[in-house]
């Protein structure tokens, strides 16, 4: 047999030895975490075109285009008007019911989209994966980013609801931007955990749509959020009002309608906010990239 | 031996590469009560399957080589450049060491088939690494060199639109449009026609001009003749032989018309 080079297994140390004088790094070895973030940045092109590539390709099919990104969200809140505003009236001692809805409704709807297709976002680009060397978390980030665009569709049309309903235009609505940026991040936090754990145990995937639609409820999108105060009492009700989803939503609220029951004190939400966001965050990130050599295993 | 002078890009000690399949279960396991019970008692899924697909390679390659791989289908050679360029994971007590890192140009090498050639240039050149000023200036370079637009203004198209030469030569650009310690190739130059499997072959040499070190696989015995001194055979995972093209090719022939 012809042989060059070394081919036995008796000289594996030797070759490792070999490779370290020359100064190879090692495939599939994981960076740290500063190395990581700074590769991630250096990517952010590549990001930012990849969720434009996304978003022209699943709208590039529709004879409407960018028209759905409005349409999408008035229709959802006209179905969820028409069965909990008029068939099961749930709106209690709502004053702007519609309004309430809505806020309730895109926002909650953000974080749903954001699970549902940052839990793809591993799986569904395998061959892209196999194919090109870059940070894994362009991937889910680059979808919280499609997200993020059609957010802020809805919320035109949201802010377009609120002043038909009657709501003043003050500075208090300047507090929507802190509280969407702390949702977005949240988001994103949430993609990178969720794009990897179902690439590791891909059967949690089946369970997606039950756990949002559990976390749906106890997030007061349906029904005014002072349901939970008159039927929970104790730890109970702290944990109901202690869900971040709970927390976002009512501080959009809070932000655009004049009159609304809070679940706690505003200043107190925001401090939850940040608490969660800064935690789903940062734990999502470092669980990402912990994984970040095993994605092409697929 | 002769590592003294040569300098060495990429090394592999003793590489096994284990694929996972899940998924393959049984009807009834897939519904969310069952996935739930897996999850809870902290059961893999019923059906994990495994394919060792390579076990136990070793070989050094060095600066300014091109080295050819061959054997026969489903024998390894695109897990391990896969492997190689780190896009699979090597499993423990072995390993592959490379200099930079090394770029892989497959068949299966997808770009986003929804999206014109050009935004797929875009994309491809940003995911290498490239600055958005890098990729502006090379875009028109590599449409151009892929001879896409030959017949028409196809740049602009979907890529599903196109052959699959097509698509495989406009791959091929994108790939090579950037210098690379390490260059890997899966028979990405093999729907190519005549002439651009010329054009592409003095490419692959210039790589290796620019002092990288070029792996080609290919069913063409043509091509690893031209453009490799040195080759690897790999068999069911394991390496048969790694010498002169000429020597491997022998014994591979021999092998295959058995
Ligand atoms: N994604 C995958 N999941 C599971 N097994 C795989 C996967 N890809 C390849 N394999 C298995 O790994 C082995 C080697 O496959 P590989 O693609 O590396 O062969 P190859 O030498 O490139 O063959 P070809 O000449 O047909 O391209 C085969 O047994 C194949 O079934
Ligand atoms: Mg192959």
């Amino acid at each position: 047999m012809a042989q060059t080079a070394v081919a036995d297994s008796d000289t594996g140390p030797s070759l490792t030895e070999l490779a370290r004088r020359h100064g190879l790094t090692k495939a599939g070895r994981l960076p740290s975490l500063p190395e990581y973030t700074r590769h991630l940045w250096s990517y952010r092109h590549f990001i930012a075109a990849f969720a434009n590539a996304k978003v022209s390709a699943s709208l590039g099919s529709t004879k409407l285009g960018v028209v759905w990104q409005l349409l999408t969200p008035l229709i959802n809140a006209g179905v969820y008007y028409v069965i909990f505003g008029v068939l099961i009236n749930t709106k209690q001692n709502v004053d702007n019911f519609i309004a309430y809805l809505c806020a309730g409704v895109f926002v909650f709807g953000f974080t749903q989209t954001v699970v549902q297709a940052g839990s793809q976002s591993i799986t569904a680009n395998m061959a892209l994966i196999r194919a090109l060397h870059f940070p894994r978390a362009s991937l889910p980030i680059a979808v919280t980013l499609v997200e993020v665009r059609n957010m802020i569709a809805s919320m035109i049309v949201l802010i377009a609801i609120v002043l038909l309903t009657g709501e003043p235009i003050n500075a208090q609505w300047l507090l929507l931007i802190p509280a969407l940026l702390l949702q977005s991040f949240f988001n994103a936090g949430l993609a990178l955990f969720v794009s990897r754990l179902i690439s590791k145990v891909t059967d949690i995937r089946q369970l997606i749509p039950y756990i949002l639609r559990i976390w749906m409820y106890g997030s007061a999108v349906l029904y005014p959020v002072t349901f939970f105060s008159q039927r929970l009492h104790g730890w109970e009700l702290a944990l109901v009002e202690s869900n971040p989803m709970l927390i976002f939503i009512e501080l959009v609220r809070h932000a655009l309608m004049e009159n609304v029951e809070l679940a706690q004190p505003a200043p107190l939400l925001w401090l939850q906010a940040v608490v969660w966001t800064v935690l789903v965050t940062v734990g999502g990130y470092v669980y990402f990239w912990r994984g970040e050599k095993g994605y092409g295993r697929g | 031996m002769a590592d003294s002078e040569r300098e060495p890009t990429v090394i592999a000690d003793n590489a096994h590469v284990v694929y996972r399949i899940y998924g393959s279960a049984a009807a009834g396991s897939q519904t969310p009560l069952a996935s739930f019970k897996r999850i809870i008692t902290g059961k893999k899924s019923a059906a994990v399957r495994e394919v060792h697909a390579v076990k136990g390679v070793s070989f050094v390659a060095y600066k300014g080589e091109a080295i050819g791989l061959i054997g026969t289908n489903g024998s390894g050679k695109s897990t391990l450049l896969r492997a190689i360029a780190g896009l699979l994971p090597v499993e423990r007590g072995g390993g592959i060491f490379a200099a930079g890192q090394p770029s892989l140009l497959g068949v299966n090498a997808a770009l986003m088939n929804d999206l014109s050639g050009e935004r797929n240039v875009e994309l491809g050149c940003l995911a290498m690494g490239m600055t958005p000023a890098e990729v502006k200036q090379q875009t028109a370079d590599i449409i151009e060199f892929s001879g896409i637009n030959e017949r028409g203004d196809f740049s602009s198209l979907p890529m599903k639109t196109y052959s699959s030469g097509m698509s495989a030569r406009l791959r091929f650009s994108i790939a090579a449009a950037k210098k690379h310690d390490v260059l890997l190739i899966d028979e990405a130059l093999a729907t190519g026609d005549a002439k651009f499997r010329k054009r592409s072959e003095q490419r692959v040499r210039d790589l290796r001009q620019e002092a990288g070190t070029v792996f080609l696989v290919s069913h063409s015995e043509q091509s690893i003749r031209d453009t490799c001194e040195r080759t690897i055979w790999l068999e069911s995972g394991v390496i048969r032989a790694d010498g002169a093209t000429d020597d491997v090719m022998k014994e591979y022939e021999t092998y295959v018309n058995k």
